[in-house]
């Protein structure tokens, strides 16, 4: 009888044990396992088609481009001249594009800094008459679409005969970019007054104390805007192609475009120009994505 | 001193102040009044009333246009909202590995559109592409013929944009982790399980992100370009599938020199895109939970 009844203690406590412990824990792991499962499945989502492309890009000539099944991997073929073909073939030379895409950044880092700087330096610690007003005006301007503006821009720089250079690119920027000046007007906020007030005591003007003490603070914000600015102008198309007619003058974005559109392309090739194309955003990207998060996310819970 | 302070502001504000009247509201009325004519750049313009938008009633680049973008607007921004929620709560987990993780998925939405475009017009081939060897794969006999259809043409631009849907998750993200850890732990005493803290909790805090996100998300959808113009360029079925509407007034105005009737078609997409986002900001009240009126400067 008490054997019998230890027995049935024991099987008691295993079960609980197996309630109490083992379930919970199976459930815990089955759990992680489902997540790692899906996140590596979206992983092949994000990657294999990378892989995939950069295969492609990689074949020579007269190796069929798709195949069954696919290649995945570039294991096989390794024909880097494409890379070179597509950067300097005379026809599109995509070297060139990209240096043009790089000369419209720079002027637009020059304008949107030094105009955006300024206008959010007013906002955030100067006190002036309109400055509520002034200041939700420039929020709706945000949301103006660009269209409503593009036809008569258009004609306005064709008029001032900008058409076919890079000023209609670069020179609306040292008008400033509203949603820049929002970002770099928020973080100039959060500096104490102190700072302004006793610069002030000591003879600074207001220019002096703009240049030599809230905008060397401002470093952290500013980079935040040269890489959503880099990835805007590296990315646009529509711009370029209004105002750009020469292929000498066309930007990445252009040349890519016109290559997949306009000819019947050399696959291989065309992933290698695509390549070239994302491979500088993707830089950025891994060097930067601290800031451009923060900047992503403050942003979002400002908003 | 205080008048001093006042004339400083504005010469700070200056560069912009100009570019407002130069580069928005001139351009603004200027589109406007170039809507009312003929203007086309070989001719000087005539003056002819609301004719251009009478000619809209007639054109069906104008209603096909229409449809496009709102079909994309209507199936899109359900589809994005609800994937990048789903992955903003999977990347919030506390698992081993996850920085590589987040890394890899925030990864494409750098990339531009145009590259995007590029890539997955040549991974959809209907016939050989490997979006639908994989789906063989699995089984599926008869898969979509995505860019070549007329249906499924839409979806194949959203699938592209669910590839770069990072950016979003980051907003939710950010979102999901300024949510008080109180509110939590309050919920867990009150004996809330974990499907009804997503539900009381999680969801209504936030709303501010997903409003926020609806809005980027709506002015976007109205001006969808350089997919467009990359797959549709090649005429044929594309051609009209993927006509969105910014699309059509880049070819009246940029290709076919109508640059009254562009102006005109601008117009209208803009009046369109405004009641729409006024829509959204007045049914914002009912739905859009701020914790406190002050935090929200």
């Amino acid at each position: 009888m008490r054997g019998s009844q230890s027995s049935k203690q024991t099987h008691i406590s295993t079960a609980r044990r197996l309630h109490d412990d083992i379930i919970p824990r199976a459930r815990k792991l089955l759990r992680l396992l489902v997540l790692y499962a899906i996140l590596i499945a979206l992983c092949g989502f994000v990657l294999l088609p990378v892989s995939w492309m950069l295969t492609a890009a990689l074949k020579p000539d007269d190796v069929p481009f798709y195949t069954i099944p696919p290649h995945w991997f570039p294991i096989e073929h390794f024909e880097w001249r494409n890379f070179e073909t597509a950067l300097l073939d005379p026809v599109r030379p995509f070297l060139r594009f990209t240096v043009n895409t790089l000369i419209i950044f720079g002027g637009n880092v020059v304008g949107t800094i030094f105009s955006c700087t300024l206008v959010a330096y007013a906002f955030a610690r100067l006190r002036f008459r309109g400055s509520g007003f002034l200041f939700n005006v420039l929020i709706v301007t945000m949301l103006i679409p660009w269209q409503s503006q593009m036809i008569p821009q258009f004609l306005l720089f064709l008029e001032l005969g900008w058409y076919g250079t890079y000023l209609p690119l670069i020179v609306p920027s040292f008008a400033g970019n509203a949603f820049f000046i929002f970002l770099i007007r928020q973080y100039m906020r959060t500096f104490p007054r102190d700072l302004d007030e006793a610069a002030k005591i000591d003879g600074c003007s207001y220019f002096g104390i703009f240049r030599f003490i809230i905008l060397p603070l401002c470093r952290p914000v500013l980079a935040v805007v040269v890489v959503f600015m880099f990835l805007s102008s590296w990315g646009d198309l529509l711009g370029p192609l209004i105002y750009l007619n020469n292929t000498d003058q066309f930007t990445i974005a252009i040349g890519l475009a016109n290559f997949a559109t306009r000819y019947s392309p050399n696959t291989n090739l065309l992933m290698a120009a695509n390549l070239v194309m994302m491979i500088p955003p993707v830089l950025v990207f891994f060097f930067a994505q601290e800031q451009l998060i923060g900047g992503i996310a403050s942003v979002g819970l400002k908003g | 001193m205080e008048r001093r302070e006042e004339r400083v502001a504005y010469l700070f504000l200056l560069p912009w102040l100009i570019g407002l009247v130069v580069f928005i509201i001139g351009p603004v009325i200027a589109s406007l009044l170039i809507s009312l004519t003929d203007w086309n750049l070989l001719t000087p313009p005539n003056w002819v009333g609301l004719k251009n938008y009478e000619k809209m009633f007639s054109d069906r680049d104008f209603y096909n246009s229409l449809r496009v973008t709102f079909r994309f607007v209507i199936m899109s921004l359900p589809v994005y909202t609800v994937v990048s929620l789903s992955l903003a709560l999977l990347l919030n987990q506390r698992i081993r590995g996850m920085y590589f993780f987040r890394t890899v998925l925030f990864m494409p939405s750098v990339i531009a559109g145009t590259a995007v475009a590029v890539l997955w017009s040549i991974l959809l081939n209907p016939d050989v592409g490997v979006v639908n060897q994989v789906l063989g794969t699995f089984g599926i006999a008869n898969p979509p013929r995505w860019l070549a259809s007329r249906d499924w043409a839409i979806p194949a631009v959203i699938l592209m944009g669910l590839w770069g849907v990072g950016g979003g998750v980051i907003i939710y993200l950010a979102g999901l982790q300024n949510i008080p850890p109180h509110l939590y732990e309050a919920a867990t005493i009150d004996g809330a399980n974990s499907s009804q803290k997503l539900r009381f909790v999680t969801l209504p805090m936030l709303t501010p992100s997903i409003f926020f996100q609806l809005i980027t998300g709506l002015v976007g959808a109205f001006q969808v370009f350089d997919v467009a113009y990359v797959l549709a360029g090649r005429g044929g079925t594309r051609a009209s599938a993927l006509q969105f509407y910014l699309l059509n007034v880049y070819e009246e105005g940029f290709q076919n020199g109508r640059f009254g009737y562009a102006s005109a078609l601008s117009w209208v997409l803009v009046v369109i895109a405004t009641v729409v986002i006024l829509i959204t900001f007045r049914t914002s009240e009912r739905w859009v939970y701020y914790e406190s009126e002050e935090d929200k400067s």
